[in-house]
């Protein structure tokens, strides 16, 4: 038995990702993708698996696996044919799945991502197309109900080299994929709701005297969230070196692999079944459907699609507009949104006053609303006007924040709506000090303190200044405003 | 016998000379006679198909446009899916179950204006050459009923040789539409594969299966297949191509059509008659100054064997979905989702389903996948390629459609195999996937191929297989057409036989 000093672990780590695309159709039919619904609303004779139903390719589908296969680098079949999975299932009508077996429509790839010991390549072995089975039901005690609404969607699956050895790296690979798979708009990429599905490969490399062994590989299933995902693989290397110590022949050649789930109130991974004899799935080209042919022409015309990707966008967006990385990254989250930002770059908005409104003003009516900051529906033009206001003081940040408001659902300019509100800024000194003999008269005993009481000085001068805003009804400049009832005060003073 | 064929009936009401109602009637009533000792339907629509005809006869007496096929009486194989209309495949486990749906052809046939009378007989699944397999009943061949009328399409053929109706749809996988059409003595068309849509064919071996009609001539099977074929969106085999006017192509002189004979077709399991009826035919093409070729197909006797392995895996695999949970026979008080599905199965299927699922099974599973299933991939590459050699040379190939005129009932329910082999000579259409017609060329004399049955009438039906090139629908039956207008056999009835 090895002591830890006398032994060096390795921890090894594969995903098995799919993503349910978000097409309008299912993956062979015309019905419509959608969850929440009824049960079994969403059907039709092919999705249904009736007998005499045939399965016709959403082109769309296809479109956007060859888009994300791009994204990752990788090489794009020329020719592909699908396969069928056979297995009995009752969440799957057909008792077999169609997907692509030997031959995957995306291969031999990569995705780059930035740890704390720098940029690593994560290898992508392959990503293909299927069809999402049903589900089961059990909330109704003594018998099992089906819902096949989800059957047929598209999935994407995509399975990575086994080069990733550490959770924090696991967790962010999980998480930077789920951005650029959402930034690309293939899928809505929601994790809770399943779009999204992460499943680890995990075993160790444990070095001992020399000599190193693997434990059997666990493949973790039903993970929802991406703490999940690095809690699991955490777990499962504790475990693993911990069962390898108290029974050396734990190993990959001696003890199968096993799928294992995940139970998130207690931290831990459960057994669920030993993968000793392989399974058969009798997989053989599906006779209902033809080959894909993709010619160049057509991966040119995708390619065609293929945005500037996020990570080069954040690079960008910091070296051209000088924003800190971790603001470029909060605006290149989402892809419209960044669309819309640049936009008002270009229409003229000052970018450092802008990327403030953005986080502040914007981004918290987009939560509101739980929306994105382009799902507002605010124009680039009115963004970059506000910006351009505030920036020159024509309104100050509290009026600002009104006509944000005002902008959502309306078709008139800031500018419009900005004199409508009457928040126009007062720059004009003479209307300014109406507004300070005001505030001085109805607050005398603040004038006093600001005057005479050295500890209350500060503080009664900040007080007074609100007075002057909410008597001008926010219409006064702060700025001028400050600048008035300092030299004021100090007029008072000397006076004495 | 005053059944009219299609073309006549379709006339006839579209001039008004005759009702809808009562071509209906006719058809309606020859089933009611005929059928209770033939069992060729599964079910009648009788009350539906008057309906249909008052509707049909009703647009004529106002002038509307009609179609093609207005106030013809069509049944369809129990295989084809019929909107509120059970489709049973003949199998216990679809014996309730009723298509939300039409099938392509089915859409088509009553945007033609044809009239559905009702379903027909067919070996449970299409798995079969004497529609002995089913579970509804045991059909009847109307020329001796002591002999099977072939199959799958068993119904189809006796349905339309008794004259209840002028045409049928049947499907044909290694045979099911020509084999039977043998038997009974009609013409049975199998399209290119691709040229009609399966959108609603049951599947049972998904790269072979194709419908087609069957009809009493040839003239009918063309009208027939210009309204049932053509690109259908709902089905990814389905040939874009255009539909060219079959019927309007018919007439084509015989001189010099190329016609190719396969030794391999004329070999050693051969019955005599069978042989000299199809040699006196070659005889009457020869006549009219068609040149006959040998041609050579090597890999024939390869077909039989690769075809139970392709379609076999494929019928595994389609009829995966029988299983009890969603629709069709359901084995009561299941003790868990296993004993659901195997006592389902087990229950709902008969032996002959049950053999080719497990075979199909085999073939497909890891270890044997290269052995059976790749190879016999490689071996229907090989009989496309010797099609794709013949048909450079000739027009159509000529040879017997099967090796014996039909054969008694229960005489080959014991030995699948003999029953397999008799499909020699249709199956390798379906592994290559180009057209064949079935068309009858004369009789066995009442000698029967092994001597017994027949009365000393005309016999037991013999038919001629003439097989076209990939979408050379046209000149396949502009051949067989010609022979038609040549000779009589087709206008025989089962009456005639006593
Ligand atoms: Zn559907």
């Amino acid at each position: 038995m090895s002591t830890d000093a006398e032994i060096q672990t390795r921890l090894i780590v594969g995903f098995e990702i799919h993503v349910q695309l978000a097409t309008k159709t299912k993956l062979f039919c015309g019905c419509a993708l959608g969850f929440g619904e009824t049960p079994n609303s969403a059907l039709c004779p092919v999705c249904m698996g009736l007998p005499g139903a045939l399965p016709v390719l959403n082109r769309q589908a296809y479109d956007y696996s060859v888009l994300t296969g791009l994204a990752l680098d990788c090489e794009i079949a020329e020719f592909t044919k699908w396969d069928r999975k056979s297995y009995y299932y009752p969440d799957l009508p057909k008792n077999y799945q169609t997907s692509q077996y030997d031959l995957p429509l995306a291969s031999n790839g990569h995705f780059e991502i930035e740890t704390k010991s720098g940029t690593r390549r994560i290898g992508i072995l392959r990503a293909h197309l299927e069809e999402d089975a049903g589900k089961n039901l059990h909330d109704v005690p003594g018998c099992s109900l089906i819902d096949l609404n989800r059957a047929g969607t598209p999935l994407l699956e995509i399975v990575t080299q086994p080069e990733i050895h550490d959770p924090e790296e696991a967790y962010t690979f999980c998480t930077e994929l789920q951005k650029l798979v959402t930034y690309l708009g293939v899928t809505h990429g929601i994790m809770q709701k399943g779009q999204m599905r992460f499943e680890p490969n995990i075993n160790v490399a444990i070095t001992t005297g020399g000599t190193e062994y693997r434990t059997p590989i666990s493949e973790v299933k039903n993970l929802n969230s991406f703490r999940s995902v690095r809690s699991a693989i955490e777990y499962e290397f504790h475990r693993q070196v911990h069962d390898w110590k108290s029974d050396n022949g734990y190993l990959i050649k001696e003890r199968p692999n096993e799928n294992r789930g995940w139970d998130d109130d207690k931290g831990v991974t459960v057994f669920q079944r030993s993968k000793e004899g392989a399974d058969d799935y009798r997989y053989f080209p599906d006779p209902d459907l033809v080959p894909v042919t993709v010619t160049q022409d057509w991966v040119n015309e995708v390619r065609l699609s293929l945005p500037e990707l996020p990570a080069a966008r954040i690079k960008r967006l910091t070296t051209d507009l000088k924003l800190t990385t971790e603001d470029a990254a909060a605006i290149v989250a989402n892809r419209a949104t960044a669309d819309l930002f640049e936009a008002a770059i270009e229409a003229g908005g000052p970018a450092t006053t802008l990327m403030k409104q953005y986080l502040n003003v914007w981004a918290k009516l987009a939560n509101d609303q739980d929306a994105s900051i382009a799902g507002l529906g605010v124009g680039h033009e009115a963004m970059a006007s506000l910006a351009a206001m505030t920036e020159k003081g024509v309104v100050n940040a509290t009026a600002a924040n009104k006509i944000a408001e005002a902008l959502i659902g309306s078709d008139k300019s800031p500018e419009t709506l900005a004199e409508e509100m009457g928040l126009i800024a007062v720059l004009d000194e003479d209307q300014t000090e109406k507004w300070i003999d005001e505030a001085f008269a109805e607050n005398a005993d603040a004038v006093k303190d600001a005057v005479s009481s050295p500890k209350k000085a500060k503080k009664a001068a900040g007080f007074l200044r609100g007075q002057v805003m909410r008597i001008s009804g926010g219409k006064a400049n702060p700025k001028i405003t400050g600048d008035l009832i300092e030299a004021r005060l100090a007029e008072l003073a000397s006076e004495g | 016998m005053s059944v009219l064929t299609v073309r006549e009936t379709a006339s006839a009401i579209r001039g008004g000379s005759v009702t809808a109602r009562s071509v209906v009637e006719n058809a309606l009533g020859v089933m009611e006679r005929e059928d209770g000792r033939l069992r060729a339907m599964v079910c009648v629509r009788g009350d539906e198909a008057l309906l249909a005809a008052d509707a049909v006869d009703e647009r004529v007496k106002r002038g509307d446009p009609v179609g093609a096929l207005v106030g013809v009486p069509v049944v369809v194989k129990d295989n084809i899916c019929t909107s509120g209309v059970a489709t049973t495949c003949s199998s216990a486990i679809l014996r309730d179950f009723v298509p939300p749906y039409d099938a392509h052809v089915v859409e088509r046939l009553r945007a033609a204006d044809a009239i559905l009378l009702g379903k027909t007989n067919l070996d449970e699944f299409a798995m079969g050459s004497s529609t002995e397999n089913s579970a509804t009943s045991v059909t009847l061949n109307p020329w001796d009923e002591l002999r099977v009328p072939g199959g799958s399409s068993g119904g189809s053929a006796v349905a339309v040789a008794a004259g209840m109706a002028p045409v049928a749809l049947g499907s044909d996988t290694g045979g099911s539409i020509r084999q039977p059409a043998a038997f009974c003595g009609t013409v049975g068309l199998k399209p290119t594969y691709g040229r009609v849509s399966r959108y609603g064919l049951v599947a049972f071996g998904s790269s072979l299966d194709q419908i087609g009609p069957l009809t009493r001539t040839v003239e009918d099977a063309a009208i027939v297949l210009g309204a049932i074929s053509g690109y259908d969106e709902r089905d990814s085999t389905s040939a874009d191509r255009a539909v060219p006017d079959y019927a309007a192509g018919l007439d084509r002189p015989m001189k010099g059509l190329r016609i190719g004979v396969p030794p391999e077709c004329f070999g050693e399991g051969l019955s005599d008659t069978v042989r000299h009826s199809v040699e006196a035919a070659l005889d009457v093409y020869r006549g009219e100054g068609a040149e006959i070729v040998e041609v050579h197909l090597p890999h024939l006797s390869y077909a039989v064997a690769c075809y139970y392995v392709v379609a076999t895996a494929e019928a595994s695999s389609n009829l995966a979905r029988y299983d009890g949970v969603h629709y069709g026979h359901r084995a009561a008080d299941p003790e868990d989702i296993i004993d659901l599905y195997s006592r389902t199965r087990e229950e709902g299927f008969g032996d002959e389903v049950k053999r080719r699922i497990m075979l199909g099974t085999y073939v497909l599973s890891s270890g044997y996948y290269d052995a059976y299933y790749l190879k016999a991939l490689k071996v229907r590459a090989l009989i496309r390629r010797d099609f794709e050699e013949a048909f450079s040379r000739v027009d159509v190939i000529a040879s017997p459609v099967t090796p014996t005129t039909a054969f008694a009932l229960g005489e080959k329910t014991d030995d699948p195999l003999a029953m397999y082999l008799a499909d020699i000579y249709t199956i390798s259409a379906n592994l290559a996937g180009t057209c064949a017609i079935s068309l009858p060329c004369g009789f066995d004399g009442g000698g029967g191929s092994d001597g017994g049955g027949g009365s000393g009438g005309v016999g037991l039906p013999i038919g001629l297989q003439l097989i076209g090139s990939w979408f050379e629908e046209e000149a396949l039956l502009a051949a067989a057409h010609g022979y038609q207008l040549l000779t009589d056999h087709h206008e025989r009835w089962p009456s005639d036989a006593a």
